[in-house]
């Protein structure tokens, strides 16, 4: 930790935050911790984990197991798209009351299973535990097994409850759900030449353009986890050759658990930015090339072809771009990487970044990238994030739905690249669509109008 | 898009099951109403993911920067109590964050283990987490109970209980307004009607200049706005109360009266016509004041788009979701104007809310549906039965507002999608114009959408 900007820091933060120098080796990141009873924290809970997680899967019923709130603060906020059924996007959930909390929920959540079963028709059920179902006790599990005994279909209990845990324990959760409907059709493990893409949850239409890259390496993919994900199509996603991971907070634990049960071996990957996107691609054409020995080549005329296409269209933008400071607060960090190196391809450097839930490996990877001289945060807040983006003169703030706003009240350009996001911003013409919002923020008039830009 | 999901008939009554709520849960209503105490950090006692997301929701509906802590509840503190826990945070909160106030409520977590919250504050302020002239403030909602607007009645009370208080030897000239659960527009426009008619007033709580903030180029933690500690200690000494919106604001009215003897009227929320001049009505009579031109100019204004366009909102109807509050004064104006609300829900349990339309809605001499406590599922069965001209409720709406073509006026909580009601009122004669003007439009803009050539008129 250098003195100076972050000095005067509260002690509990200490060591959640750093500044890269550079002569010193990478310091170690304390993170993974609980946020402090009292902090303004960014972070969400294993409910919100888990539903994240599961929501894209668009045949399926997913019904929350709790008081309204949860199930309302979750409905469709997250922009996953659906090329056919949109059973997802409906709020299912058992609404508990004061008398279901003293005389248990369990009989309401099977009839209200039973009810939407019989109306919907789904493919599958996810029944979702809110911390009050952790207290009372109600036996979720054994209401699952009925139901599924009764009407044929999975029906999943997703150990949730709120207070068990961070995001990433949702994340597990949900991938303990998942990895219980994998491998039920009677095909064998690894028979199809293809692969599955874990951790993409086709925000925006992402999963549909990643989806397409890999159709033209001649590459057909098994299952998407979970983005326009199908239950009948999860199911066989044993069958794929290899797995590829991309958001690795989510579904990593998944791939490795996939790997010690169908011998898949899974490669990380991020779609983020046009290096990763085109390392994305080889790592795949590698993956095949002992069965399909032209693939690599085909691999390489695409991206080739591609960056022909896309290189000059970033070059006005970067025109305008060229020096520009940025900041970065995302959920994972290992988003992060892939936005520092895209942000480089825009001429800009990134100053602040941070994240919700990075591992020690992510942050020391972190340090490696970044210039000296860039704050690295963990666990962050709106004081600290607010007074580092202004002492570091960023220009731009990347984030999420609540970053958002403290980025405009400090007139600072602001891209999200969260959940929100309405655009896609992966692959190679997602990187042409994250130039220009980021342009387009960057750049706007409006921001000349704000004191302080004026002073 | 959810069409294909929701069979028009029969529209069954679930027992078990809410799908589409047309209501959240206590612990953000509850943090709203904190938000309108200035220099304020609300405090969730529960885990971390329901702060963050009632900080998600209100940044959504508002587009401002939205503050407050949480009491990061881990499995221990489910098991062994969360006194830890709120003792920690006291002390971080006021050490780190310099509030004058922090306002905590409860969530189902700390509600169902029993955590006592006036015994922990005890301990706390013994323990010296508490700095001295600094205030708790305690609201205890469970999300299994009642709905926001519940959470943030509580909140409110619990700023009479925690603060209020009648020091001045005889009661002062001063009118204390809980405005309801309206937006920070409303607030606004409350006082400025109340300045308008010369009556001195403490607006509690109120959020305007909190989450209806201008663009300064800083982040303050603590926006202007907000009614302080000061006007708070004081509302004890006021002449009298107005309570606007009867479900939102009782409770605090209320408790006032028992904890200080300032007498309170209750009102509903002055949206519309007929219920505006009663709130100005209830100003003039407390303070003892009178009317002033400007105001009776506003009231005329609205009455003169009402009968000049008349012709445009008779006989068409309407399906409305939202807060009882906001129902019973929708409700009113609507039928005033020879509209036919004839789909209500509110997913706000309350067996008072239909007593409470049923003057208005007898008018209409046709059978109603109405659900309380219902949801926006129901609601859109409803509409596939017998269509609507118009609907009216929160940004959730749009699903089957799209799927049945129908316009759909925002209002209510949440809006997640549009911006002005933060900055525009609905509440007052200027607020019910601006509902017409709305109102007008939409209907006005589908006519002409849907008109043949041969009927598509220039002048309406």
């Amino acid at each position: 930790m250098q003195e100076g900007a972050i000095n005067d820091l509260l002690e509990d933060r200490r060591g959640q935050v750093l500044e890269t120098s550079a002569d010193a080796a990478p310091e170690a990141m304390r993170c993974g911790t609980r946020s402090a009873a009292g902090s303004v924290s960014q972070r969400a809970c294993v409910f919100c984990g888990s539903r994240v997680v599961l929501y894209p899967i668009a045949d399926a019923l997913h019904l929350v197991h709790g008081p309204a709130g949860c199930a309302a603060y979750t409905w469709d906020i997250r922009g996953a798209l659906s090329s056919g059924p949109a059973l997802h996007r409906h709020s299912f959930t058992t609404d508990l009351r004061e008398t279901d909390v003293i005389y248990g929920g369990a009989a309401k959540l099977e009839k209200a299973l039973r009810e939407l079963i019989a109306a919907h028709g789904p493919k599958a059920a996810f029944v979702y535990s809110t911390c009050i179902v952790g207290l009372i006790g109600d036996d979720v599990d054994a209401v699952c097994r009925r139901v599924e005994a009764d009407c044929g279909i999975p029906v999943i209990p997703v150990d949730s409850e709120g207070f068990k845990g961070t995001k990433k324990d949702g994340y597990k959760a949900a991938c303990a759900a998942i990895a219980r409907i994998i491998g039920t059709t009677p095909e064998a493990p690894r028979s199809v030449a293809g692969i599955n893409i874990l951790g993409e949850f086709n925000l925006a239409g992402e999963a549909w353009m990643i989806r397409e890259a890999y159709a033209r390496m001649g590459v057909p993919v098994v299952a998407t986890l979970t983005g326009d994900a199908r239950v009948d199509t999860i199911r066989r996603a044993h069958t794929a050759r290899f797995n590829v991971v991309q958001c690795s907070g989510s579904m990593l634990g998944l791939a490795s658990l996939l790997e010690a049960k169908y011998g898949q071996p899974y490669r990380r990957v991020s779609y983020f930015g046009l290096e990763d996107m085109a390392q994305a691609l080889y790592d795949v054409a590698d993956l095949f090339a002992g069965e399909d020995p032209d693939m690599p080549a085909r691999a390489a005329a695409l991206v080739a072809g591609e960056m022909a296409r896309v290189l000059p269209l970033l070059a006005p933008f970067r025109k305008d771009l060229e020096g520009a400071r940025a900041a970065i607060y995302v959920g994972g960090a290992f988003k992060a990487h892939s936005l520092i190196k895209a942000l480089r391809h825009l001429g800009m450097r990134t100053v602040v970044v941070g994240s919700q839930t990075g591992s020690p490996e992510d942050y020391e990877r972190l340090q490696q990238l970044c210039d000296p001289g860039t704050i690295i945060l963990d666990d962050s807040n709106p004081v600290e994030l607010s007074r580092f983006v202004l002492e570091k003169k960023a220009d731009l703030l990347i984030g999420g739905v609540k970053e958002r706003p403290i980025a405009y009240k400090l007139g600072l350009a602001f891209c999200d690249h969260n959940h929100e996001r309405k655009i896609p911003l992966a692959g190679f013409e997602g990187m042409v669509n994250f130039a220009r919002e980021v342009h387009g923020s960057v750049t706007s008039p409006v921001w000349k109008w704000s004191a302080r830009r004026r002073a | 898009m959810l069409l294909r999901h929701t069979p028009a008939a029969p529209a069954v009554d679930r027992e078990a099951l809410t799908i589409n709520p047309a209501k959240t849960c206590q612990p953000i209503g509850a943090m709203y109403a904190a938000l309108g105490v200035h220099n304020c950090m609300p405090h969730s006692h529960g885990s971390q993911g329901c702060c963050s997301y009632h900080r998600s929701m209100l940044t959504r509906h508002y587009k401002e920067p939205v503050m407050a802590a949480t009491s990061c509840f881990t499995e221990g503190a489910s098991v062994f109590g969360g006194q830890a826990n709120l003792l920690e945070a006291l002390g971080n909160i006021f050490t780190i964050y310099a509030p004058d106030v922090v306002a905590v409520h409860t969530t189902c977590l700390s509600e169902t283990i029993g955590d006592d919250l006036k015994q922990m504050t005890a301990k706390a302020i013994e323990s010296g987490k508490v700095p001295p002239g600094k205030t708790v403030l305690l609201a205890n909602t469970p999300s299994y109970v009642g709905s926001h607007v519940t959470g943030f009645s509580t909140m409110v009370k619990g700023m009479v209980d925690g603060l209020a208080a009648s020091a001045a030897p005889h009661k002062l000239d001063v009118i204390n307004i809980i405005p309801g659960y309206v937006e920070p527009s409303d607030m606004e426009e409350i006082k400025r009607l109340a300045s308008a008619l010369g009556v001195r007033t403490i607006v509690f709580p109120d959020t305007s200049g909190v989450l209806n903030g201008p663009m300064t180029g800083k982040f303050r933690m603590y926006p202007a706005g907000g009614v302080t500690v000061e006007q708070l200690r004081a509302a004890g000494d006021s002449r009298a109360t107005l309570a606007l919106g009867p479900m939102a604001s009782s409770a605090a009215a209320k408790a006032l009266d028992i904890k200080c003897h300032v007498p309170c009227e209750i009102l509903e929320l002055p949206i519309g016509l007929s219920a505006t001049d009663k709130f100005i009505d209830a100003l003039r009579r407390v303070a003892g004041v009178s009317v002033p031109e400007s105001i009776n100019r506003e009231r005329g204004q609205l009455l003169d788009v009402m009968t000049d366009m008349h012709q445009y909102t008779a006989g068409r109807k309407v399906a409305l979701a939202g807060d009882p509050d906001h129902l019973v004064a929708l409700v009113d104006f609507l039928v005033s104007m020879d509209m036919q609300p004839i789909h209500i829900v509110s997913g706000t349990p309350g067996k008072k809310t239909l007593e409470r339309m049923r003057p208005s809605l007898d008018k209409l001499g046709r059978p109603v549906n109405v659900k309380i406590p219902g949801d926006l599922y129901q609601l859109h069965q409803w509409i596939k039965q017998e269509a609507v001209d118009l609907i009216i409720g929160g940004t959730h709406c749009k699903y089957f507002a799209r799927d049945e073509d129908t316009p759909l006026l925002r209002f209510g909580f949440p809006i997640l999608d549009r911006v002005g009601h933060q900055y525009f009122p609905s509440v007052g004669y200027k607020g019910g114009l601006r509902l017409l003007e709305k109102i007008l439009d939409l209907l006005m803009d589908r006519q002409d959408r849907d008109a043949p050539e041969e009927k598509f008129e220039l002048v309406m």
